[in-house]
């Protein structure tokens, strides 16, 4: 068949947007595509070369005002497989006045007429304020407290590849909600996908609207456990916590913690996921996260090849461009 | 919308290929068959069949997306990215001689995207490309070594390979252009 004669027979072949925000834009078709196309990536990293001519020529940077490995690394790693040119920014946060220096420091790159740009700002929103500046496609590699829709992709790809599915299926999120950019693109996520998502945690670190996402919500890690698909364990943010949200991590551990004793609540096929970094001892306990039902390694492996899924997506632009 | 080749004439001529390869590489050893996605893949595993009812051989598979390595693919400054699927070649393409399938060679420039794609995956012996229809109108220096059918077509017409596999009907149609 010649290029020119190629057609694909899926009814979506494009993202609508030419950003990667929020998961809450993405509709169950374009979640669907993005993890089609991630398994395809996947492959390419079970290569002996693994770099495919993609996105050559085309410049990403890597914009970075909060602390991260995994992400900065996973997103590294991607571009890099897909051949485009990487520029890594990273900027100590304790140096940037909000808003205006983000918004001189963008002005600055797209002097510069890179493709996209990876941020990852602690002020949420911080990505969106560059999308309307910047010509480039932004992707947010985790704003505030606000999303990290990369990681709750890559959070979809794993279940999906276990469970073939992700309708239907009860996930249980536990740990700090408040704090966690990671809960909300996943409840967004999970949720267009039907499934079942219930979070929990100490009524501390529960956001006060947080039913209005349409999760269930308890206090008692025994209900969200029991015959739940998926637990995905949320590390407690002591560095984003000012005050006093539980007596001690000890307690917090005994109450809330990840045991072996509550693994056995959940359905026999459990999948036990945590985004990282861990607090092992706090949220989830050594043998829980060593442990058989444990995908949290899988979960760091899916991220590159979901990423680069979204890079590819992304880098051929908007199916209806947005003007936003 | 004339039929260019039926169901029987495709069996026959898929068979006729499978003869040729063992006569031109005496034999099955080393060989590999890779087809280019998408319909490359179901005419691959077809040869492969026939290989293994002549010689009692088992000829290992692959499919091969050559997407990702397309010469198109950044040329527009926007527009939707063509659907990208999963390559699947669980063996070794090292010093083996690979059979590379498509359906249709026309441009050249798929095949061109395929041969770096192998090239990637390792060294073979050599590469040699079968494919079911030739209708000319090559844009690379790329020729077939194994050609079901040559059809002399204008650059208007359209060649569509229907297979059973993916279109639940064999036939070969020439569609659109003038004649």
């Amino acid at each position: 068949m010649s290029v020119e004669q190629m057609e694909s027979t899926t009814a979506l072949t494009a993202l609508r947007h030419k950003h990667l925000l929020s998961t809450a834009d993405l509709s169950p078709e374009e979640i669907t595509l993005v993890l089609d196309t991630a398994e395809a990536m996947k492959e390419v990293g079970a290569r002996s070369i693994k770099k495919v001519p993609a996105l050559r020529g085309k410049t990403v940077v890597n914009l970075f005002f909060e602390p991260s490995t995994r992400t900065r690394t996973s997103f590294e790693i991607a571009e890099k497989r897909l051949s485009a040119d990487t520029l890594n920014i990273a900027i100590a946060t304790s140096s940037v006045v909000k808003g205006e220096t983000l918004a001189d420091t963008a002005l600055t790159l797209e002097a510069m007429a890179p493709d996209m740009i990876v941020i990852r700002h602690s002020s949420s929103g911080a990505p969106y304020l560059l999308s309307r500046i910047c010509r480039s496609a932004i992707i947010n590699a985790g704003d505030g407290t606000h999303e990290h829709p990369t990681q709750a992709l890559l959070d979809a790809f794993t279940i999906r590849e276990r469970k073939k599915r992700l309708s239907g299926l009860k996930v249980a999120i536990i740990g700090d909600l408040l704090h966690s950019r990671v809960l909300r693109s996943n409840v967004h996520l999970l949720t267009t996908m039907g499934a079942e998502v219930w979070v929990c945690g100490p009524p501390t670190l529960v956001p006060t609207d947080v039913q209005r996402l349409g999760v269930r919500v308890t206090h008692s890690i025994e209900e969200a456990v029991r015959d739940a698909d998926v637990v995905m364990l949320l590390r407690i943010q002591l560095e984003r916590m000012e005050g006093a949200f539980f007596p001690s991590l000890r307690e917090y551990f005994a109450v809330f913690g990840m045991t072996e004793a509550r693994l056995h609540l959940a359905k026999p096929d459990v999948m036990i996921m945590h985004p990282g970094p861990m607090n092992r001892g706090v949220e989830i306990a050594s043998e829980v996260a060593d442990g058989p039902y444990s995908v949290i390694l899988d979960q760091v492996a899916n991220g590159v090849a979901v990423r680069m899924a979204v890079l590819y997506l992304l880098a051929g632009g908007a199916a209806d461009e947005d003007a936003a | 919308m004339p039929v260019v080749m039926d169901a029987d004439r495709i069996g026959r001529t898929l068979t006729r290929i499978a003869h040729e390869i063992l006569e031109r590489n005496k034999g099955v050893d080393e060989l590999a068959l890779v087809g280019v996605r998408t319909r490359g893949v179901p005419i691959a595993r077809r040869i492969a069949r026939s290989l293994k009812e002549i010689t009692g051989h088992d000829i290992p598979t692959g499919a091969l997306d050559i997407t990702l390595y397309r010469d198109d693919l950044m040329r527009q400054q926007v527009g939707p990215q063509p659907l990208v699927r999963r390559t699947e070649i669980p063996f070794s393409i090292d010093n083996r001689k690979i059979l590379l399938v498509d359906d249709v060679l026309y441009t050249g420039r798929t095949t061109r995207a395929a041969l770096d794609a192998l090239i990637d995956f390792g060294r073979p012996k050599n590469i040699q490309l079968i494919v079911l229809v030739d209708r000319g109108h090559r844009e690379l220096p790329i020729k077939a070594d194994y050609v079901g059918k040559n059809l002399p077509t204008s650059p208007e017409e359209s060649v569509q390979v229907r297979l059973q596999e993916s279109d639940g009907s064999d036939e070969v149609v020439l569609q659109g252009g003038a004649a």
